[in-house]
């Protein structure tokens, strides 16, 4: 039978993979929102067990507010980087610089 | 356990992928490998809003956009690998703190609660429009902004369109249109 530590080990193990993404994919701005969301993921995972094992259904209600607020920041990431690459042809990270110059 | 090795398999491969198109498939197959899981944790209702908001909404997103930006894939590939060692310590320590905290005896101890009689979504539902109304709002709030926001980013003029504005056709003068052109008169032949 799981117990409520294998739920919290897969979700740190679900954390850690998407930091080791976000390491890797430090150039390609697509798939770092996508390791974004690979994180909110893992905590979603976290609240739903604890608000299993803990019989308190407050957690099902963060996980519900969490999925909102994720999916209306992946909707302005992704309309931002379409305006990016509209203007720049490019969705590479050292490009996006510029405003620094 | 299938469904641990199958979430984490697909959470590697969505880092790993060298095609941003296989990495989002990747992680469609993540995210109903998590709603599974949720299954199996008595949360019904947020299972099927996992599957329906993300691989339904999100993912779709997610997938017009890969496809509609023409990415050279080549030059982001540059020095892929070079921060593994950094990132992956950073991240083996994390999962070594984090098994020294939760293997400790409180949380392995609690035991598989009995079945609620009541339906997860009645259960939610309840407590939602009751003690959590006033953020229920606020996220519906959210929602609102990211549309407009959405829009807003991603909308443009076409210059070759023939659209027209009615409040300058409105405006319009007969002097703007017609002009008088006073000419001799023609001589009859």
């Amino acid at each position: 039978m799981l117990n409520l530590t294998d739920y919290l080990m897969l979700g740190a193990l679900l954390f850690a993979i998407s930091i080791v993404g976000i390491f890797l994919n430090r150039k390609n701005l697509i798939v770092l929102l996508m390791c974004i969301e690979l994180m909110l993921l893992a905590v979603n995972l976290n609240f739903v067990a604890f608000s299993h094992y803990l019989h308190d259904t407050a957690g099902q209600v963060f996980v519900f507010f969490i999925l909102t607020v994720a999916a209306a920041e992946s909707a302005i990431g992704l309309a931002i980087l379409v305006v990016l690459f509209r203007n720049l042809r490019s969705i590479h990270v050292d490009d996006i610089s510029r405003l620094k110059e | 356990m299938t469904f641990s090795a199958i979430l984490t398999g697909a959470a590697g491969g969505v880092v790993t992928a060298r095609n941003p198109v296989h990495a989002a498939l990747f992680l469609v197959l993540a995210f109903f490998t998590a709603s599974g899981l949720w299954l199996m944790l008595d949360a019904e209702f947020l299972a099927i809003a996992l599957v329906l908001v993300y691989v339904g909404a999100v993912m779709v997103l997610f997938l017009f956009v890969v496809m509609m930006l023409n990415i050279d894939t080549e030059r982001l590939r540059i020095g892929f690998w070079k921060h593994l060692p950094l990132g992956g310590g950073v991240a083996l320590l994390m999962v070594i703190e984090m098994w020294l905290v939760v293997s400790g005896r409180q949380f392995s101890s609690m035991v598989e609660p009995t079945p609620e009689s009541v339906s997860n979504t009645k259960q939610l539902g309840r407590l939602l429009y009751t003690d959590y109304v006033l953020s229920f709002e606020l996220a519906a709030v959210i929602l609102l902004v990211a549309i407009v926001a959405a829009i807003a980013l991603t909308l443009r003029r076409r210059k070759d369109s023939k659209h027209i504005d009615p409040a300058e056709q409105v405006k319009v003068k007969a002097s703007d249109r017609l002009r008088i052109v006073a000419m001799p008169v023609e001589k009859e032949l």
